[in-house]
């Protein structure tokens, strides 16, 4: 008679892949950029409480949140642009490196070199196309003679992806050329300098999408170079660029995180709200 | 959080459509698994004929659910738990559509065993399987419009107790086929449909997987207990000892 | 559906259109009142002064006979009396004392001062007779431009019968010119109206002008540039700024005032010089200036000095480098319009003594001066006819001066105006 039986094979143990280094991979390397207990006033009025942020280097960091909840506040922190504003105070400290900008002893204009800025409408100076480039390192003395200063000019143009379109024409003012290019003009005129760092605020709010998407790609490619800070109101732009993404309501830093995780299962309850447009 | 509205209200109302399509869709398909069981166990031709006609029903409903959640995907782009809703809907209408397709399949075979002679009590303990799978599909669904986690944790497990009646099915009809070659024919289709329940079971362990990540953001990480042991039962050839 | 949409016009919709038209209608009837005022008065200060152009003439046979003239002091010579004879001659049965008065009165006062010059440039004449066009007294001038009406009575008119008698044989004898007035142009001011220019009151604005731009602008701008650029922000820049707006509403006589007491008597500079006017008017043009130039400065949009800064310039270099030069066009239309109004200015001229009669045209600005509305007025306020030809004249020129100053304005701004 036969006989009906089991055989249970031997299957070796498999570990699972190992999801970490996708899923959080600032926790391991050092922070460029470290926000301690920042609060900034504007008069009586408290426009940032509390805020404490850690901006990995060589990574697109977005800031998003609602119109005034302080994102554009916490980046013109980082440049001390806020100086800027007679009634604005600043407290607590930001470290880039390891050095609190926020110290006495601290060149504003020195800082402005090494963290440079993209504004909101591209605000190029009523110059040409090479004089707006040319004016960062002439004034900080990086080209010995006319030909480095080419050189130099060249190099930031073709980083911001614009040379190929301006290369016959570096003598026409910048203000002719469209918004797009405007702005990867303003790019290459922050790059000029051999800033570290790069903050964006919302660079593309005034561009079509095409021009969008070459910000975009130019964005991700200047990545291995720099760390790029960027405000945002695009949920779908922070999502497209940047590998972590802080999110800010009402002057509070609400969750931070892989923008992965922040776009898929947000930890915070205010973060679902706002990514999903609903009322909250 | 739920009750709370997206500013754009059309969003809700796609999403609510979604919801139902589902819920209609799983109604369907609980049904075609009773009908399909009640065909075999009654030997009911015309009641397995209305099965297999009651699946384009469910293909229609799963084409319509698909183009919902591709024109949400594209016109809402939604983010967080609305995307993880609309990645779980598409994904569980496929399951739904697939135990569809089990439920005809073995209407199918009905057809062909109505003609032949009863083999043993497969086709009650069959019935007693399709019963308890519908259970978990109509569980799952609820857990799925509620986004009750333990529910649908609770219907991950029960697919054991399944996947355990589909062993010993597999062992009575393997037993009935060696004991009269006549027998092999009823028993090959009482096994591929004791196969089909036991599929059914697992999506809808699949779709209680869906329900998991679409509330908790990630996939059940634990291993689901599992047992189905069929893939390893042969039979020993007796030795011509006598 | 369709039986609500209606684009004929309502009741409702016709009294709002009325309405809108109503307030055009209006608004053409200011401009046309503004307009008409304006041609009214460039028309009636145009038709009063155009007659400046034309200077008359009154030819006359001169015999410089060579016994009245010592060679050696050419000066000394009786021109006047040279050119009495010759009138004498040319009237011969003019006896009468009183009535000789009149007929030397044809002439200019300054006639033998024009026959001396001629002969001073060319002796050679002396011993022949010469033809010489001689400068017509006011009176005469007037009434030849028709300016005098024949048929008042003889005891109201300045020109009495036997003159125009005189005057209508001349010209039967062709006599009498009209050549284009080179003294208005060329001479300083005098008593007499035939003769007097415009010269030095131009020169006189001049370099009071050039002594208030070359104050006004660079403090006014320099002002501005910190206050806007630099100075922070509080209780101590809003006082600042009040007390700036307050300066320039503050009339032009108080600055007058202030210029008599500080720069002439307190530090001794010298009175009626273009220097002190200057300064009294660069007090006045520089809160104008400021208020121009804050205001130019705050039309260059933040977003250029936030990129200067962002790449690390100081706020020296943000300003100067980008900021100012795209506020200069707007700054110098703001001086230029300061300019403007200080150059049309009087009462605090007349408060520093600026208000003299100058005949020298001066040759620099610490020497008695007078300026171009101090002239007119200086001329409005005289009683010869004649001065109110002048006077028209002069405002003409001083009008032709604000306009091409403000065409200047306005071309810089067209010129350099940058789209940010």
């Amino acid at each position: 008679m036969s006989k009906i039986v089991e055989s249970l094979p031997n299957i070796p143990e498999v570990l699972p892949l190992d999801p970490a280094p996708q899923a959080d991979p600032a926790v391991r390397v050092k922070p460029l950029i470290t926000a301690r207990n920042v609060n900034v006033f504007y008069g009586q009025k408290q426009a940032l409480q509390n805020i404490s942020l850690e901006v990995p280097a060589n990574q697109v960091t977005a800031l998003i949140g609602p119109s005034g909840c302080g994102k554009t506040t916490f980046l013109r922190c980082i440049n001390r642009m806020n100086d800027l504003i007679d009634i604005c105070r600043v407290e607590g400290s930001i470290e880039i490196g390891g050095q609190d900008i926020y110290h006495k002893d601290v060149d504003v204009v020195t800082l402005r070199a090494q963290v440079g800025m993209v504004f909101q409408k591209p605000n190029p100076f009523p110059k040409s196309i090479f004089e707006n480039v040319a004016y960062g390192p002439r004034i900080h003395g990086l080209a010995a003679s006319k030909a480095e200063l080419q050189d130099i000019v060249e190099a930031s143009l073709e980083k911001a992806g614009l040379l190929a379109e301006v290369h016959d024409r570096m003598n026409a003012p910048g203000t002719s050329l469209s918004g797009g290019q405007q702005q990867r003009l303003c790019i290459a005129r922050t790059i000029a300098v051999e800033p570290k760092i790069i903050l964006m605020d919302e660079p593309c709010s005034a561009l079509d999408p095409i021009a969008t998407a070459r910000i975009e790609e130019l964005i991700d490619e200047l990545r291995e170079n720099y760390t790029i800070i960027i405000v945002t109101h695009s949920m779908q732009q922070a999502a497209r660029v940047s590998q972590r993404t802080a999110f800010f309501h009402m002057g509070e830093l609400v969750e931070e995180g892989a923008t992965e995780q922040i776009f898929t299962a947000p930890r915070d309850e205010r973060t679902q709200s706002y990514i999903t447009g609903r009322i909250g | 959080m739920e009750s709370q509205q997206h500013i754009v209200k059309a969003f809700d109302e796609e999403l609510d459509q979604m919801m139902s399509l589902i819920v209609e869709m799983g109604g369907l398909v609980e049904t075609q698994i009773i009908d399909a069981a009640a065909a075999l166990v009654r030997r009911d031709s015309d009641l397995a004929a209305r099965v297999i006609a009651g699946d384009k029903i469910i293909d229609a409903l799963e084409i319509e659910l698909d183009n919902l959640t591709v024109k949400v995907l594209a016109l809402r782009q939604p983010k967080a738990n609305d995307l993880r809703t609309v990645v779980a809907a598409l994904k569980i209408s496929s399951n739904l559509e697939r135990i569809g397709d089990y439920a005809k399949n073995i209407a199918k075979r009905t057809n062909v065993l109505s003609m032949v002679p009863v083999v043993g009590s497969s086709a009650t303990t069959i019935n007693r399987m399709s019963t308890m799978v519908q259970t978990m599909v109509s569980d799952v669904l609820n857990a799925f419009v509620h986004r009750d986690l333990n529910s649908a944790i609770d219907v991950r497990q029960r697919d054991e107790e399944v996947d355990q009646m589909h062993n010993t099915l597999f062992r009575e009809l393997l037993t009935y086929m060696m004991e009269d070659p006549r027998n092999i024919t009823p028993c090959m289709h009482l096994l591929f449909i004791a196969k089909n329940v036991e599929r059914m079971g697992d999506h809808a362990t699949g779709i209680a997987e869906q329900v998991h990540y679409m509330v908790c953001g990630e996939m059940p990480d634990d291993e689901r207990p599992k047992g189905d042991k069929t893939s390893y039962v042969f039979v020993e050839p007796n030795e011509v000892d006598d | 559906m369709t039986d609500d949409f209606t684009i004929i016009p309502t009741p409702h919709t016709r009294r709002r259109h009325k309405s809108e038209l109503r307030f055009q209608w209006y608004g053409k009837a200011a401009i046309i009142a503004a307009l008409g005022f304006l041609v009214l008065m460039i028309g009636s200060i145009g038709y009063k002064g155009v007659g400046v152009i034309y200077q008359t003439k009154i030819e006359l046979d001169i015999q410089l006979n060579a016994d009245a003239f010592d060679p050696a002091q050419l000066r000394k010579a009786d021109f006047s009396g040279l050119v009495k004879t010759a009138l004498r001659a040319r009237f011969p049965d003019v006896k009468n004392r009183r009535q000789k008065r009149r007929l030397y009165g044809l002439v200019s006062s300054d006639a033998g001062f024009e026959l001396r010059k001629m002969v001073e440039g060319n002796p050679n004449l002396i011993g022949s007779t010469i033809k010489i066009q001689l400068t017509a007294s006011d009176d005469i001038d007037t009434f030849i431009k028709g300016k005098i009406d024949k048929n008042l009575p003889e005891s109201d008119r300045r020109v009495k019968d036997v003159e125009i008698n005189w005057i209508e044989k001349l010209q039967a004898d062709n006599s009498v010119v009209q050549v284009f007035n080179t003294a208005f142009f060329t001479s300083g001011d005098s008593r007499e109206p035939e003769l007097a220019g415009i010269l030095s009151a131009l020169v006189g604005s001049f370099f009071t002008l050039l002594v208030c731009f070359l104050l006004s602008f660079p403090i006014g701008v320099l002002a501005a540039i910190y206050l806007e650029e630099f100075a922070p922000k509080n209780r101590w820049s809003d006082l600042i700024e009040i007390n700036i707006n307050n300066l320039a509403a503050v009339p032009s006589i108080v600055f007058g005032l202030l210029g008599l007491t500080i720069f002439l008597n307190t530090f001794g500079l010298p009175r009626s010089s273009p220097l002190v006017g200057g300064m009294v008017l660069a007090l006045m043009t520089i809160p104008t200036i400021i208020i121009a130039s804050r205001a130019s400065l705050r039309a260059v949009p933040p977003s250029i000095r936030e990129a200067a800064l962002s790449i690390g310039a100081t706020r020296v270099q943000t300003t100067f480098h980008h900021v100012a030069p795209l506020a200069l066009p707007g700054m110098l239309t703001g001086s230029i319009v300061g300019m403007a109004q200080a150059l049309g200015e009087t009462a605090p001229l007349i408060m520093i003594g600026m208000v003299a009669f100058i005949v020298d045209v001066p040759a620099s600005i610490l020497e008695p001066a007078t300026a171009l509305p101090v002239q007119i007025f200086l001329w409005a306020d005289s009683p010869e006819r004649a001065f109110v030809e002048r006077t028209s004249a002069a405002i003409i020129v001083l009008l032709g001066f604000l306009v091409v100053m403000n065409l200047g304005a306005i071309l810089l701004r067209k010129k350099f105006e940058q789209r940010f």
